[in-house]
């Protein structure tokens, strides 16, 4: 059978594996088929079998390492491809690149589960104003989750959707920028509002799409957007924001600013195209864009098992070249530190860089979502519960002695004031006038939205019955 | 938008300032430029119009011939290009005029552009003013919504219409939107433009008549280019309108040679161009049918026939004014397009001429569009479904026993 064996490596044709891996020398070609797995490196054995059948051999042990000296002469010459992007080596060992690392990426976190900072842990410093103000805007979010919650459940508002479980990411993320980055949400990340001076009273005019909304009415609620708190209006379609931050960043890019973008994505959105194709374009470009992946776990009723097969997001920034980082999502100093060390990279080194929160969506997806339809309560009190980033937060902040729990109360209390305080102010403003359906199409109105408005008109003056009496004419 | 439609008087006005427009900061772009020459074509007599240019009815659509009131100086005034040449040199002088301009798109760069409207660009601006993107055409499309949110006016180049199929998420969903949904916080003065239409035997898939799907998108404008002339007006309006706009460049009309002026000049969004005045019957078309149209006109003519050709380049919204005075004058209308039969531009022209101006036609209106098929290879076949002249001719005379 070895006299098969050409010294030729192209006669693999006639070679039968076992496995995937083998390895020969051109020389003596031995094949040594074991059921070594994958990521096993198979190496030229040190006794060599010379041309007799005989001793052809099974083996499931690791060689130890061959020499090269055995094989000729002329390979010498070849031992790498020169490209543009960069040398090749070549290599005769046939060896894939294992679908998976031996572990799983790890997770940078700074505090432990009961808010303790960990030793020796490199993170950016927090000092006393911040964090209290990360904690009280945290108090906020949750409150007012909560509340809206309930006022879609009571009918008043048509739909919302929480950030429980993810205020951490919210906030610390924001409290790492400054008012210059530029936002581009997807949509669970009305914390970024919150830090940057959104009120509640704002948050809820747009739920309520009353006419005090920037957004005119026109989108459903949770669909924020401030031009004044450089924050892009959210729109429904998933992933779209990616393309859509490079952009922004080359924008940046061209003005030279110090600033940078940050976008955020689910890990469902990762699915889209967009990403993919976001990712590529902001290293190609040297885009300063930080692209956030909140990895909750869930897309609606689809978990990250049906999503994608890579050990989570952050593996997929080496693919386009990107330097990534994987972050307890639920750790607010690891996230701070985490999107600041970040966007020190992102705009002195003109790079994009992604970032993977490892956290959970502890709420259902919206108000039209029952999460308990598709996976166990215990796992959402688990992470309710135990793992609740702002109790860990709050943890934290007590021990350094600047929170306490009159504090606590009346932040709570404050809170919960202010945003019902809100919504029934909301409910009572008008809603936008039937002018504000034909503005903003274009930039001024067209002949044909003339008409069309004109016979609306019309028609509302002739059958005032059939058309809302709240809406202002 | 301008809407200058004849009643409303508030066209356009015209300085002679326009070199001397100071380039305002990025982020604090007047919503209105003033300040140019727009250039209308008008078919009734506007005492409100602009200065009207000699010569500007073109008898004959392949402008190749002298010009009909050309000046006593020795010299013939303007210079000519090739369209592809007259759109470069649009978009020089806007990127000249104005730093925010940028062009994405792919090959765009070094290699000049497929066809060649980018070339010289690249080394010019530098490659981050004319990006070379990867091929994708959703995100680089995304990417100039992006940039434009943010101050920049992109214009993104589709290596042909369609591709763009693949960019029609981020065309209808976040283009036309962003700035209805975002309560007018966020425009995006983008331009989308790219080949599109039947080439020669470029196959079903690179044969795509794009306006037809895009119409019906709220929020954006589109345009069809004909000519050198036009092509180098509409795109600097484009390029200057704080809408979307996509401007829509024929394969086949590249190499359009005609004399434009030297002077700069921009044309109107909105409006339809008078190719040829007559009495007989209206034929409206755009893009390359315009030639098509142009031919048969010729033997029309010659058999007696009367033609009035109108290229209505504005294929969102329609030029109603200038349709429905021709409309009323003749009471015959025939549309020439290369959309396909079923929901194409001719699909909606006829019913938006019906509707306004039902009581000025003599005849109902008559529709000569593609088949309702894919463009076949064979050149044969291609040629079968593409409206030709003879078609036309027959059409005219039916309409007008």
């Amino acid at each position: 059978m070895i006299n098969r064996f050409k010294s030729k490596m192209g006669s693999l044709g006639l070679i039968h594996f076992s496995s995937w891996s083998s390895s020969f020398t051109r020389k003596s070609p031995v094949l040594v088929p074991f059921p070594a797995s994958l990521t096993q490196n198979l190496r030229i054995p040190e006794r060599k079998f010379g041309n007799s059948p005989a001793h052809f051999r099974f083996c499931s042990r690791r060689f130890e390492s061959g020499k090269v000296e055995t094989l000729s002469d002329d390979v010498d010459a070849n031992q790498v491809l020169d490209l543009p992007e960069g040398k090749v080596k070549f290599t005769p060992e046939m060896r894939f690149i294992s679908e998976t690392a031996k572990e799983r990426e790890s997770c940078y976190r700074v505090l432990d589960d009961n808010g303790k900072q960990i030793m020796c842990s490199n993170y950016a410093e927090v000092g006393p104003e911040v964090a209290v103000k990360m904690y009280t805007d945290m108090v906020v979010l949750q409150t007012m989750d909560i509340i809206f919650y309930e006022a879609q459940r009571q009918g008043r508002i048509s739909f919302y959707l929480t950030t429980v479980g993810e205020e951490a990411i919210n906030i610390a993320s924001a409290a790492a920028l400054t008012l210059d980055d530029i936002v581009l949400p997807q949509y669970r990340e009305p914390g970024v509002l919150i830090w940057r001076g959104f009120t509640v009273q704002e948050f809820a005019n747009q739920c309520f799409s009353n006419k005090a909304d920037y957004g005119k009415g026109r989108q459903m609620p949770i669909h924020y957007g401030s031009n004044k708190h450089n924050y892009f209006t959210v729109a429904s379609t998933v992933a779209s924001q990616l393309p859509h931050a490079v952009g922004v960043a080359y924008s940046l890019k061209m003005d030279r600013k110090d600033a940078c973008v940050v976008t955020y994505v689910g890990d469902g959105g990762t699915s889209e195209g967009d990403f993919h194709a976001a990712l590529n374009f902001a290293a190609v470009t040297e885009a300063p864009v930080i692209f956030i992946c909140r990895n909750n776990g869930w897309a609606i009723s689809t978990p990250t098992s049906d999503q994608f097969r890579s050990d989570g997001v952050v593996v997929k920034g080496r693919a386009y070249g990107i330097r990534s980082i994987r972050v307890d999502g639920n750790d607010a100093l690891a996230m701070y530190s985490a999107v600041y060390a970040a966007r020190e990279m992102a705009i002195s080194e003109q790079r994009p860089i992604l970032i993977e929160a490892l956290t959970y969506r502890v709420g259902h997806h919206s108000t039209s979502d029952d999460s308990t339809k598709y996976r166990p309560v215990d796992e959402i009190e688990l992470w309710k519960v135990e793992r609740d980033p702002v109790t860990r937060f709050r943890k934290w902040i007590e021990r350094n002695g600047w929170w306490s729990g009159e504090a606590e109360i009346e932040a709570r209390n404050s809170a919960r004031k202010q945003i019902l305080h809100a919504i029934q102010e909301a409910e009572k403003v008008e809603k936008p006038p039937v002018a504000d359906i034909f503005t903003d199409v274009y930039d001024c109105l067209p002949s044909n939205l003339v008409e069309q408005e004109k016979r609306l008109r019309e028609t509302i003056k002739r059958h005032p019955q059939d058309y809302p009496s709240d809406v202002p004419v | 938008m301008a809407t200058v439609f004849g009643a409303t008087s508030a066209a356009i006005s015209v300085s002679s300032n326009s070199r001397k427009l100071h380039l305002p900061s990025r982020r604090s772009l007047p919503g209105r430029r003033a300040g140019f020459l727009v250039v209308r074509s008008d078919a009734g007599a506007n005492p409100n119009a602009g200065p009207r240019r000699a010569g500007q009815l073109i008898t004959n659509a392949v402008a190749t011939k002298a010009d009909a009131a050309a000046p006593s100086a020795p010299s013939k005034p303007g210079h000519e290009l090739l369209l592809f040449e007259a759109l470069r040199e649009g978009l020089e002088e806007e990127m000249a005029r104005d730093p925010t301009v940028c062009v994405m798109g792919e090959d765009v760069g070094h290699y000049g552009g497929s066809y060649k409207v980018t070339k010289g660009l690249a080394d010019k601006y530098g490659d981050l003013r004319v990006l070379d993107t990867p091929i994708a055409e959703n995100s680089f499309t995304g990417m100039g919504i992006g940039a434009a949110m943010t101050g920049l006016r992109p214009i993104i180049e589709g290596m042909n219409m369609g591709f763009l199929l693949l960019a029609f998420n981020q065309i209808s969903n976040n283009c036309g939107m962003l700035h209805y949904t975002s309560g007018g916080q966020f425009k995006i003065p983008v331009v989308i433009r790219g080949p599109g239409g039947v080439g020669r035997q470029l196959g079903a898939e690179h044969s795509q008549r794009l306006e037809s799907y895009f119409q019906s998108i709220p929020g954006i404008q589109m345009v069809a280019c004909s000519t050198p002339y036009n092509a180098k007006g509409l795109m600097k309006a484009a390029i200057r309108s704080d809408n979307p706009v996509i401007l829509f460049e024929h394969v086949l009309l590249y190499n359009l040679k005609e004399r434009i002026p030297d002077e700069e000049y921009v044309c109107s969004l909105e409006e339809a161009e008078m190719v040829r005045p007559g009495e007989h019957v209206t034929i409206l078309t755009y893009s390359r049918m315009r030639y098509h149209v142009m031919q048969a006109a010729k033997t029309l003519v010659n058999k007696g026939y009367d033609p009035e050709v109108i290229d209505i380049r504005s294929l969102k919204p329609f030029d109603l004014h200038t349709i429905g005075n021709s409309v009323k004058k003749t009471h015959r209308v025939l549309i020439v397009e290369e959309c396909m039969r079923t929901g194409g531009i001719g699909a909606s022209l006829t019913a938006a001429i019906t509707e306004n101006f039902h009581d000025y036609l003599d005849a109902p209106i008559v529709c000569l569009s593609s088949q309702d098929v894919p463009t076949p290879y064979a050149a044969t076949l291609e040629e079968v479904t593409v409206v030709q002249p003879a078609q036309i001719v027959t059409a005219v005379e039916e309409l007008c026993q």
